[in-house]
């Protein structure tokens, strides 16, 4: 039940005085710019711009400072905002095959073409605290090395040419793309859907899900078949200028997963896989998305759904953080009255438990 | 001059797309664009000062929405929606009637008119070369050292596998 509650605003009012006070800390210390969070905590801001669903780096490093750091509020900040533009259309799909490749591994082919590039990774980082980092840091000018002009073909694509892996599904003439912006979500879901719910998911709840299926709970026996971070160039079909125009580029990150192979009577045997993709750089994000993507796939491949993360309802329901948070957080907010009739019934409940208990009570009952 | 209505072009857009670029100023316009929306505002108006402009006026005054990105399911199948992007575009048009578009990703309006304005002096056979020339191909020139020093400092990271024969450890 709800019920206007009125009386607090100038209480709200010095609240929110005293937390930007505190946003600010102390003031003797240097305020933080957008440029660095942007530049220096670049990863905070792939997530926020991932899972706030907006391309957008300055926004979401104003966010993240706005937000004292919490990411979940800055995603929540992003949302909003992004609530406030018009949208001008939808943006050709972008071929992350044609990738400007910062860092590209495989976990099942050692010699790839275009080979196997570490980049700016934490792999094989010792996670030893550095002091050194701790005040002026000054790093060492990157090595460079001739770079080869070889493709970097994605690794399902080489599987793709014998067979040996399903192809990715085609898109069907007319259909549209469905958007869970701007339609109510229904289940079952389609795939295109089911990707758009994760690619704006939790990264947090992702991980515990595509580790379950690691796990045991709707195993499928995955490979990282290949991880790409790069730029991509996105083009927009502007109907005035009458073909499409290049928007500039943006990164991303995208993983394949190869998975256990099916077979029937009349199919070959086969790998099956999975997708993640995600803006910037968000390697755990997108493994964890292409883990769950394989495990939602279990219906149409016709395995056997028993595991939470096979279930599209329950992951699809509980993969934002930004309802999952206004739900949970939403028990803060004051519930005088529910908690008044609650309170008034448990008292009531109490007074006819402690008359049935009277002795004299219980001597009628015994007679 | 029709310009696209605020919000969802899809529909137009899917039925137009399928025209090939065959034209060959349409190419360039479109080479052209994609330099310049790599480049910062500030570059393009500092290259555009140099030039004696023609007269022109705003089409359509700088404006900001968002676009949505989609990528391809396996990264080569049907398409779905990725999350969205923050996009500017503007329009000029030349006092000779040329009408140029600019569309960038980000929310600098300003940036979205320089490139509207580069795109109608492109099609203009009095500043097409010039632009190219003074504007375009040294952007195009400095984005160019930049994507290569990105590669080769990329190509440092490239693993060389070597086969270690037993015995010989």
């Amino acid at each position: 039940m709800y019920v206007a509650v009125k009386g607090g605003e100038r209480a709200i009012e010095n609240a929110h005085r005293l937390l930007a006070h505190a946003r600010r800390g102390d003031q003797s210390v240097p305020e933080l710019t957008l440029d660095q969070i942007s530049e220096q905590l670049g990863l905070a801001v792939d997530r926020v711009m991932s899972e706030g669903s907006l391309y957008d780096r300055e926004l979401a490093s104003l966010a993240i400072k706005q937000a004292r750091g919490d990411l979940i509020e800055a995603i929540f900040l992003v949302r909003a905002f992004r609530a406030t533009l018009p949208r001008f259309g939808a943006s050709e799909p972008v071929d992350t095959g044609a990738m400007r490749v910062q860092r590209r591994v495989s976990s099942t082919f050692k010699d790839i073409p275009g080979g196997q590039i570490l980049g700016p990774t934490f792999d094989y980082t010792h996670r030893l605290l550095d002091p050194s980092l701790a005040e002026g840091f000054v790093p060492e000018v990157p090595a460079t090395a001739e770079a080869s002009t070889a493709a970097t073909p994605r690794v399902t694509d080489i599987l793709g040419r014998d067979g040996l892996i399903e192809s990715s599904p085609e898109a069907e003439d007319g259909a549209s793309v469905g958007d869970l912006t701007r339609e109510p979500l229904n289940f079952p879901a389609d795939r295109d859907l089911r990707l758009q719910n994760l690619a704006r998911g939790d990264e947090g709840f992702l991980l515990a899900m595509g580790y379950s299926t690691q796990r045991g709970y709707g195993r499928n026996h995955p490979f990282a078949g290949e991880i790409r971070f790069g730029e991509v160039e996105v083009e927009f079909f502007a109907e005035d200028v009458g073909f499409a125009v290049p928007l500039g580029s943006i990164e991303l990150t995208e993983c394949q997963m190869v998975n256990q192979f099916k077979g029937s009577a009349t199919e070959a045997p086969c790998f099956t896989r999975g997708y993640g993709l995600a803006f910037g750089q968000s390697e755990r994000k997108t493994m964890s998305m292409a883990l769950v993507d394989r495990a939602l796939r279990a219906r149409e491949l016709g395995e056997e759904t028993l595991a939470p993360a096979q279930d599209e309802e329950f992951v699809m329901s509980h993969s934002d953080n930004v309802q999952a948070t206004g739900f949970v957080e939403h028990l803060k907010l004051p519930h005088y009255v529910d908690f008044q009739s609650e309170l008034g019934l448990l008292r009531k409940l109490r007074k006819e438990f402690a008359e049935a208990n009277t002795p004299d009570a219980m001597k009628e009952a015994a007679e | 001059m029709k310009l696209s209505s605020i919000i969802d072009n899809l529909n137009a857009a899917s039925s137009v797309n399928q025209v090939t670029l065959h034209n060959n100023q349409q190419a360039q316009r479109k080479a052209a664009m994609a330099v310049l929306a790599h480049a910062e505002a500030g570059e393009i108006a500092a290259r555009l000062r140099n030039l004696a402009l023609p007269e022109h006026q705003d089409l359509r005054t700088p404006e900001s929405g968002l676009v949505m990105l989609r990528g391809r399911i396996g990264g080569d199948g049907a398409p779905f929606n990725l999350g969205e992007a923050t996009v500017s575009r503007a329009a000029v048009r030349l006092a000779s009637g040329e009408v140029g578009f600019g569309y960038t990703l980000g929310r600098d309006g300003e940036k979205a008119r320089l490139i509207a304005l580069c795109d109608a002096l492109v099609q203009s056979g009095d500043f097409g070369a010039v632009v190219e020339r003074d504007v375009i191909a040294p952007l195009r020139e400095q984005l160019m050292i930049r994507r290569e020093q990105a590669a080769a400092e990329t190509a440092a990271t490239k693993v060389d596998f070597y086969t270690m024969v037993r015995g010989e450890g």
